[in-house]
């Protein structure tokens, strides 16, 4: 008999599929090999010996681990997704569309039409894999992850960028204590709207829809969230039972058009072979030569401890420090004496208020009667819930915390990193107060706990793994981008037959040059200090702490508890401003405490923060995920303070109010990029023409999500993809004219060495004109002329002829009176803003109180885009005005680079003033994607820093969750507290 | 700080210093390293490779920063820190296009990472179209531009018939043999105006690349487009030509000079969207002009010949993209890229790669964004684009690639059996045709 062997080898399971001459199914197998891809194929073999023996076998590998496995053994490959489509076509030849996810790859087929077959994008990798991560991160099996999801209540908006960014949403959501039901069926919806956002690109899914690979055949929540995310129905999503096996089926019918037979001896013996290959890594050095080199370096270590004193017989005054961060609870109890009393580091398994609750009663267990707590302190995410669930007395700042801590083992420090669990934080001490700060923005997140559940995912705990790569041969270079494609990365090195050893150090070594070359962005050691001080957690990995010095040339300090950094620092600080009386939970009331969360919407202004509401014992209640205080006080913030940002946005929404009925009819502006500029302009030049002025209005995530689907590409900004739910506003609004023009060029406002617009603002009517078909039906016409505004006449002459062509025909006269009503509205517009912009930084010098400029584009006021950022700064006590407002008070100079673009000029300048003015700092707000910021970022901070400014960066996506922005907003406040303090008592 | 002025590049220098610039295609750039060394410069093209460049790069570059940046800056980096060159007598040199999209700042981020790593005396040259900025001892006589002019063409013309042999050749490295004997005849042209002998150049060319033993099998065409530096360099791309033709495809790449006319366009467009620059738009205007005109005459010359499918003309990558994109859209490759695109599909070549630096700003529009428009007047059109980045792996861009090869077979096997069977109906000889594959 002739049998065909399909065996789908992919980046974390091994599918095979076994046929006979009429397609008869007669072995079919799922399992998760591990990484051991060769071994796994050979005992695959070896298991089917009975089946196959005697019989004349054809076999065909395909999935992306079985390129190298077909590759050496010669054996022919098929790729994926073409052997797919194929078993479709024959199987279920009614399928319209194919989508199928995989641990690392998430595809989507068309069949009907035009065949399109689609794989991810690099950077929105890892589908399963991140699943896995999640299910990890709650504490659970994929199991009951599944089950939970299914009894959801609530679904938060999770970003669908990638999974580096959706961790970043939901790590604060389990810390804030979201129900776990709720968190499962978002991290699915989250998967859901990637597949869409980054595979359907403008193609409708809809149809005979056809579910394959294991995560959509397994977990019944994911299958849930397609269907209802696709308004599919029971009728039209089809999960085969093939399901996870389809793509190995796919390939053992790809046997037919093979030639090459074997008998089961001879493929027997080319897996056999297969798996003794072991390819030549091509590593890094090795982290230690040997095992005395690793000793002096451990003696070394040593020296850096806090004594410590017996807890159960200590009597007398105590403080606690507790660290609540993202993945990690750390707990500290000081004597009163400086000794350590208690120390605890652990993981809170997604219930931080259940972790604290948890070692509060052991310390209270162990002590002797005569503890008196005598103050505490919080630091870190959880500081909010903390304080009100367990009464702590202080609250402080996580990088205060940090340096209080630091500055205890070398008093000299001068410059701190922190590597947790989820972000990195560094800190330059110049002058006994911190200089600088640096935060990892999204996508270095997460570095930390990536080693920990990856330690996990292969059988190890963490302090286990550390350990081997301590001696590994040949560390694997594993890229420093992401933990996505470090992901990736592992498992094509694994299938290259990496050891254990070397992976372990390859991502110690990836982690470190993450922190040190995407963080830091440090060229030399030297820059970075002479008395460097590390912690955090993922510092005790001796493998990182070793891949640090020798990345960087020079030891550093890292003192044994350096997981336990925050909670030292808050307990030294709770012993240094400890209150009279300290209202820390008492033994009796922490047996009686008990704690729920609730998730709701507040519905009292636009951003409809997601709150989660805590109930405590007593019915106490405790709100998290707000913005602004209104949630909680019932008012907006207690005094307003001037806020440009929102002035800003207000100014530009109210154009609206301005139309009128006219002759010509309506004409839409999309309020999108470049719209945020000129609508001015715009608004006044067609209102004069005798059109009617509509507006898609506020941009939404739901306004997003209308037209996620049509986004050709996935790494585009944040700001770009709403484009595309303002142009469907507009469509739905029944607007037949949508005016949205191409500009190479800006104004000229003479203060760089050219004035273009970014690429994307530039173009992206000409995408949008590709990509959405509304614009083209149902006579609409979309206007996306190329023009400029610089020259009036110019301009004059071409949108003339611009609306001539629709059917617009506009004397000189009348385009000559628009025009002239569009320049002075915009320079109306413009000086406005400046104006009141002025009497903003009037207001904060009279009244003594801080400026912050936040420097961005002029699409950065859109509250969607900004996530209220502005607020959450003026709740701090900031007046906050935009670049624009100042950038008009410095003149052109030349830059250290090709200053060539208006709305970076204006940043530059903004810089420039800030680093004039006391009081003033300056925050930049980066769009994710944005590729001009990754020059102008560099630039921003020379300006600042020369000027011994703080630099302050905040990158923003979809992300909608500001728990890092707080953090940062406040460090830097609290610096800014510092120097002031200082400079007074000089 | 920012008030300095860059390190010249001085008459004198030209005697001391090298000169070192990175390699994008290599047949073109060995004729211009030549010319320029004849004209009294000492340059030296870096055709390092190795992990260490991506280092120095991410080391010294914002690691946001596109991808040709990271390597053509990484390279330069570890070549001077390598020994092998007095860094006070070494200079280098980088080009600079002058749109609206980052490239036009690599010069200034060459020139940051130089300070950083200890290297702040060593002189940048930009080499641009847009007057951006100068050094005093380096610059391009009318000869020399002539000679690099014609050193384009040789070697776009090169490239181009050298990939219709290479995946044919019936003796390994035949093909290779004969680049490499007309890139060193050319060098030595340069030296005395033989170089102009045109005609016969072409001719000799093109028979010796004719006569090169090929076999006759069919194989799949596999169009390159993309940003320039991903879509030439082999140390960008992976060697993206070489594992098209080891899977069994023929690369097809459009050449350099298509680029150079799209700059001069862009001049002219410039003027008549927005008035802008009203003096370089005639010296542009006259250029492009005379370019086309050499153009057209290899183009013409390989017609005659008749041995060669012969490349699109500048005027055809114009027209190709009426209704579809905008001239206006010129940064980075701009409409030139959808263009390409266009003009690959209308002589046939419907399997394109599309390769560009992760997060390239200008291709979300021109390359991802036009995709779309592409294939809906091209159902058949076979586009993949693949994204370079230190960070990506290379199965993960070999998978994808397969998939268009795979594709790109299928179809091109469909092609064949319908010419054969069924050349009246082929819609429905493939319909019958699909299943029995599998």
């Amino acid at each position: 008999m002739n049998i065909k062997i399909g065996l789908d080898i992919g980046s974390t399971t091994i599918k095979t599929v076994v046929l006979d001459e009429t397609d008869r199914v007669l072995y079919k197998s799922y399992e998760r090999h591990l990484s051991r891809v060769r071994e796994m194929a050979l005992e695959k073999m070896e298991q089917l010996r009975s089946t196959l023996e005697g019989h004349s076998l054809k076999i065909a590998i395909t999935g992306s681990a079985g390129l190298g496995v077909a590759k050496e053994s010669g054996i022919d490959f098929v790729q994926e997704v073409f052997a797919t489509a194929g078993a479709v076509k024959k199987y279920v030849p009614g399928t319209d569309v194919v989508i199928e996810l995989g641990g690392e790859d998430a595809k989507i087929i068309f069949l009907k039409g035009a065949l399109e077959e689609r794989m991810n994008s690099t950077c929105a990798g890892g589908t399963g894999a991140f699943i896995d991560q999640m299910a990890s991160l709650l504490n659970v099996d994929l199991k009951t992850l599944d089950e939970l999801s299914l009894q959801y209540k609530k679904i938060y908006p999770i970003a669908s960028r990638c999974g580096v960014f959706a961790k970043t949403d939901i790590q604060p959501l389990i810390n804030q204590g979201a129900d776990k039901e709720n968190i499962a069926a978002s991290i699915f919806q989250a998967v859901v709207d990637q597949t869409i956002a980054g595979l359907a690109q403008g193609r409708r899914i809809e149809g005979d829809v056809l579910f394959l690979g294991g995560p959509l055949s397994f977990l019944k929540g994911l299958q849930k969230r397609f269907l209802e995310t696709l308004d599919l129905d029971e009728q039209h999503a089809h999960f085969p039972d093939m399901a996870p096996y389809f793509v190995a089926l796919g390939a053992a019918e790809y046997c037919d058009g093979l030639y090459r037979q074997y008998t089961y001896d001879q493929l027997h013996e080319i897996f056999v072979k297969a798996s003794k290959t072991t390819i030549k890594p091509q590593g890094l050095s090795p982290l230690f030569a040997d095992d005395a080199a690793y000793q002096e370096f451990l003696s070394r270590h040593s020296r850096s401890d806090v004594e410590h004193r017996d807890l159960s017989s200590y009597r007398g005054k105590a403080f606690l420090g507790i660290d609540a961060g993202s993945t990690t609870t750390k707990m500290v109890l000081l004597s009163d004496d400086g000794k350590m009393l208690y120390e605890n580091y652990c993981n809170n398994l997604g219930n931080p208020v259940h972790a604290v609750k948890a070692q509060l009663e052991e310390i209270y267990r162990q002590a002797g009667p005569g503890l008196v707590i005598a103050g505490s302190a919080v630091t870190g995410y959880g500081e909010d819930l903390m304080k009100e669930a367990f009464h702590i007395d202080l609250g402080l700042v996580e990088t205060i915390a940090h340096f209080t801590a630091a500055r205890h083992f070398n008093p000299d420090v001068d410059f701190i990193i922190d590597i947790g669990g989820q972000d990195m934080k560094c800190f330059k001490i110049k002058d006994g107060t911190i200089d600088d700060i640096v935060l990892n923005e999204a996508c270095s997140s997460g570095c930390g706990s990536f080693i920990e559940t990856f330690a996990k995912s292969l059988g190890y705990p963490i302090a286990e793994f550390a350990k081997l790569g301590l001696y590994a041969k040949h560390p694997v270079d594993l890229g420093t981008r992401c933990t996505v494609f470090m992901n990736s990365s592992v498992k094509q090195a694994q299938k290259n037959g990496a050891t254990v050893e070397d992976i372990s150090a390859g991502l110690a070594i990836s982690v470190v040059k993450n922190a040190l070359y995407k963080v830091i962005r440090a060229k030399s050691a030297d820059e970075i200090g002479q008395n460097i001080v590390v912690q955090g957690g993922t510092f005790l990995n001796d493998s990182v702490l070793r891949g640090f010095e020798m990345e960087l040339g020079r030891n550093v300090i890292r003192p044994a508890i350096s997981g336990l950094m925050g909670a030292f620092g808050a307990a030294l600080y709770a012993k240094a401003n400890a209150p009279k009386q300290s209202a820390t939970i008492s033994p009796q009331e922490l047996a009686d405490f008990t704690h729920s969360s609730k998730a709701v919407n507040c519905n009292l202004c636009t951003n409809h923060c997601n709150l989660t509401v805590n109930t405590f014992a007593g019915g106490k209640k405790f709100i998290a995920g707000n913005r602004c205080e209104r949630p909680v006080t019932g008012k907006a913030s207690s005094q307003e303070l001037p806020d440009m940002v929102d002035y800003k946005y207000q100014k530009l929404m109210s154009f609206e109010s301005q139309s009128m009925e006219g002759p010509r009819g309506k004409i839409g502006l999309p309020m999108v990029l470049n719209m945020y500029e000129n609508l001015p302009f715009w608004h006044a030049f067609f209102t004069k023409l005798g059109f009617q002025v509509v507006l898609s209005g506020r941009s939404s995530k739901s306004m997003y999500l209308k037209g996620q689907n049509t986004i050709p590409s996935d790494t585009v900004c944040y700001p770009a993809k709403l484009v595309h739910g303002h142009i469907k506003t507009l469509l739905e609004k029944g607007v037949k004219t949508i005016f949205h023009p191409c500009m190479s060029y800006n104004f000229d406002e003479k203060i760089s060495d050219n004035h273009f617009n970014c690429p994307v603002v530039a173009y992206y009517p000409e995408l949008i004109n590709g990509n959405l078909d509304g614009v083209h039906k149902d006579g609409v016409q979309y206007l996306y002329p190329y023009l400029s505004l610089n020259d009036s006449k110019l301009f004059q002459k071409k949108i003339r002829r611009v609306l001539m062509d629709a059917g617009f025909t506009c004397t000189r006269r009348e385009i000559l009176e628009a025009s002239d009503a569009a320049y002075a509205s915009y320079r109306a517009f413009r000086e406005d803003i400046e104006q009141t912009g002025r009497q903003a930084l009037a207001y904060a010098r009279e009244n003594h109180k801080k400026t912050l400029i936040v420097a961005g584009r002029p699409y950065h006021v859109d509250p969607e885009i900004n996530h209220g950022i502005n607020k959450l700064l003026t709740a701090q006590g900031f007046v906050v005005v935009t670049e624009d407002c100042v950038s008009g008070l410095e003149d052109h100079e030349r830059r250290g680079i090709l200053n060539q673009w208006t709305y970076h000029a204006r940043m530059y300048n903004a810089a420039r003033y800030a680093a004039t003015q006391d009081n003033t700092e300056v925050i930049q707000l980066v769009s994710f994607g944005c590729g001009l910021d990754a020059i102008t970022t560099d630039e921003m901070r020379d300006i600042l820093r020369s000027a011994d400014k703080l630099y302050t960066q905040i990158k923003i996506d979809e992300i909608d969750n500001l728990g890092a922005v707080k953090i940062r907003v406040r460090s830097l406040l609290a610096a800014m507290n510092e120097r002031e303090r200082l400079s007074h008592e000089q | 700080m920012n008030n300095e002025k860059p390190i010249d590049f001085t008459p004198e220098m030209r005697k001391t210093h090298t000169i070192l610039a990175p390699m994008m295609l290599p047949i073109h750039f060995t004729m211009l390293e030549q010319i320029l060394n004849r004209n009294g410069y000492h340059v030296e093209l870096l055709r390092t490779t190795g992990r260490q460049i991506v280092d120095e790069g991410l080391k010294h570059v914002h690691n946001d920063t596109c991808y040709p940046a990271l390597l053509v800056i990484g390279q330069m980096i570890d070549a001077l820190k390598s020994g092998k060159y007095d860094p006070d007598k070494t200079a280098l040199l980088i080009t600079q296009t002058g749109g609206g999209c980052r490239a036009s700042n690599y010069i200034f981020l060459l020139r940051k990472a130089l300070k950083q790593s200890g290297f702040p005396n060593v002189p940048v040259i930009s080499l641009n179209f847009a007057s951006l900025e100068s050094a005093s001892g380096f610059s391009f006589t009318p000869a020399m531009i002539l000679q690099a002019l014609y050193a384009v063409i040789y070697g776009d013309l090169i490239m181009w018939v050298s990939n219709q042999c290479k995946p044919y050749e019936l003796v390994a490295g035949s093909t290779q043999k004969v680049i490499d004997h007309w890139t060193d005849e050319l060098c030595r042209q340069f030296q005395s105006s033989k170089f102009l002998h045109i005609r016969k150049n072409y001719r000799k060319i093109l028979d010796d690349f004719a006569a090169i033993p090929r076999s006759s099998e069919q194989k799949v065409r596999v169009g390159i487009v993309g940003e320039i530096y991903m879509k030439y360099a082999p140390l960008g791309n992976n060697n993206l030509e070489d594992f098209l033709i080891k899977e069994g495809a023929e690369p097809v790449l459009s050449g350099l000079l298509d680029f150079i006319l799209y700059c001069l366009k862009n001049s002219e467009v410039d003027y008549q969207l927005y008035g802008k620059g009203k003096k370089t738009r005639l010296l542009a205007a006259l250029g492009l002009k005379y370019f086309v005109h050499v153009q057209n005459k290899m183009i013409r010359a390989v017609k005659e010949h008749g041995v060669f499918r012969v490349p699109g003309k500048f005027e055809d990558l114009e027209k190709g993209i009426e209704g579809v994109i905008g001239m206006g859209a010129k940064m980075g490759e701009g409409w030139l890229l959808t263009a390409e695109m266009m003009e690959l599909i209308h002589s046939g070549v419907k399997n394109i790669v599309c390769t560009q630096p992760f997060g390239c700003l200008p291709n979300h529009i021109v390359a991802k964004g036009m995709t779309r428009k592409i294939k809906d007047r091209y159902p058949d059109a076979n586009i993949v684009p693949v994204d370079y980045d230190p960070s990506a792996t290379a199965i993960n861009q070999e998978n994808r690639l397969k998939l268009m090869l795979s594709n790109a077979k299928l179809a091109m096997q469909f092609e064949q059996k319908d010419a054969v069977v069924e050349p009246a109906a082929p819609g429905a000889a493939a319909q019958e045709q699909q299943p029995a594959l599998f």
